[in-house]
């Protein structure tokens, strides 16, 4: 069965985001989407920190502090972008204005749970950043991950085990096997990696799966 | 003449009171006021609540006031991250207590303060335990949660220009927490790169307006 990497998840991801869109890119995994984005289409990616029409990473020697993305990495602006307050830029997030975000999971479940944000080890420090306000607020949320943990695991389950980031909110999941669309509580497998088939992909989920029609 | 700068770090702290609730703006270093920070702490007010995105980088700023054993409570999205290491220690001690709160409440929170709004709904945090126990409410078939204003005794922000009003322009993503935190403080303390004449700040361009303003203090050099 041939996985994709992780570059060939973004590079499918970025497939999907159309021209005009307004995207936000979580932390971690997600922002090796900007590397895939179609050259010929204009997207405007947001941070949550107050950026509209975020760019590249700078040259060497150009960085700015004041200047970086959610993940505080140091970060350049588009002509045409612009800078604004935090709760505008979270009114951008919560007020259905972006048309996409793409965040990692450490769990979906069938019904569109996402879990992201702890894991709910006692010992563990909680910090939820953002990733409630993206879960809820984008017309569109898309995870990106693995399907299976290192332990062989299915992330896509029936019930999410670790503790919610929002409710009902997953509409598609990218994964190194599959993709799978959730809707009506029901879970659509598609574009199924060479090699691997519905009941073999059943089988490693343990859940029910539908082949998506063409 | 209304003359809202002041000549020194030490004068613009210095009635900051054991016990005050204090707003810091910032999203980790960008846009902190460090120099503010260093001056609270030179000050030693003590018993502190600060709100802040975070809970402090490295061991400067923040990291350094929390270091320091003035911070009792610290209200914030994202503590735990690289090099939180300040915080992480204390916390893991019980030196310090955490209210977590998802960003975009945070934010909505302190604005809210600002504009006199004595509570909203939000569908942020509904059905996680971050809001068990908080009241809901369905609202045209959709679910939220009530949030309450945060309100501060001081905030201290970091502007790049600002007048004898307290007229303010923000430098790049520098900008955040800033405008909001202004609106959201009993008297808002803000440290600036460069003072400008009256009339010098293209009033299309003021981010802040003075009214959201006490007190102004010049930070020279280069305050990154």
């Amino acid at each position: 069965m041939n996985k994709l990497n992780r570059n060939q998840i973004a590079a499918r991801v970025a497939q999907d985001i159309p021209e005009g869109a307004y995207v936000n890119l979580g932390i971690g995994l997600p922002t090796l989407v900007a590397n895939h984005l179609p050259a010929d289409r204009e997207i405007f990616l947001h941070s949550e920190n107050g950026l509209l029409g975020m760019g590249p990473a700078p040259e060497p020697g150009k960085e700015d502090p004041d200047l970086i993305n959610a993940g505080k990495q140091p970060v350049t602006l588009l002509p045409g972008g612009a800078f604004f307050h935090h709760a505008d830029s979270f009114a951008m997030m919560r007020g259905g204005h972006l048309d996409i975000c793409v965040l990692g999971a450490f769990q979906v479940s069938c019904k569109g749970d996402l879990a992201n944000w702890h894991t709910g080890e006692p010992d563990a420090i909680p910090a939820v950043g953002g990733a409630m306000d993206l879960a809820i607020g984008a017309k569109q949320v898309f995870v990106m991950m693995d399907l299976l943990t290192k332990t062989g695991q299915s992330k896509l389950v029936e019930q999410c085990t670790y503790p919610l980031t929002g409710v009902g909110c997953v509409s598609r999941v990218y994964t190194d096997l599959a993709i799978f669309d959730i809707k009506d509580g029901e879970v659509y497998a598609s574009e199924l990696v060479e090699g691997l088939n519905l009941e073999e992909l059943c089988t490693l989920t343990g859940l029910d799966l539908k082949q998506k029609m063409a | 003449m209304i003359n809202k700068i002041v000549d020194s770090l030490s004068q613009a702290v210095g009635d900051i009171h054991d016990g005050a609730t204090v707003m810091i703006g910032g999203f980790g270093p960008s846009g902190q006021p460090s120099e503010l920070i260093d001056a609270l702490i030179a000050q030693g007010a003590k018993d502190l609540t600060i709100i802040n995105n975070n809970a402090g980088n490295g061991d400067i700023g923040l990291a350094a006031l929390l270091k320091a054993g003035q911070v009792r409570k610290i209200i914030c999205s994202f503590p735990r991250q690289s090099d939180s290491y300040v915080f992480d220690e204390l916390y893991r001690a019980g030196k310090i207590e955490l209210e977590l709160v998802p960003q975009g409440n945070l934010a909505e929170r302190i604005r809210a303060a600002g504009a006199g709004i004595g509570a909203f709904f939000t569908p942020t945090s509904y059905g996680t335990i971050l809001a068990e126990g908080v009241e809901t409410r369905e609202i045209n078939g959709k679910h939220y949660v009530i949030q309450y204003p945060i309100h501060a005794d001081f905030a201290l922000i970091r502007a790049d220009r600002a007048d004898r009003w307290g007229n303010l322009t923000y430098r790049k993503a520098a900008r955040n927490f800033g405008p909001i935190m202004a609106s959201a403080a009993k008297t808002t303390i803000v440290q600036t790169r460069e003072i400008m004449e009256l009339g010098e700040l293209d009033p299309e361009n003021i981010i802040t307006p003075g009214i959201f303003v006490q007190r102004v203090v010049r930070v020279s050099g280069d305050q990154q």
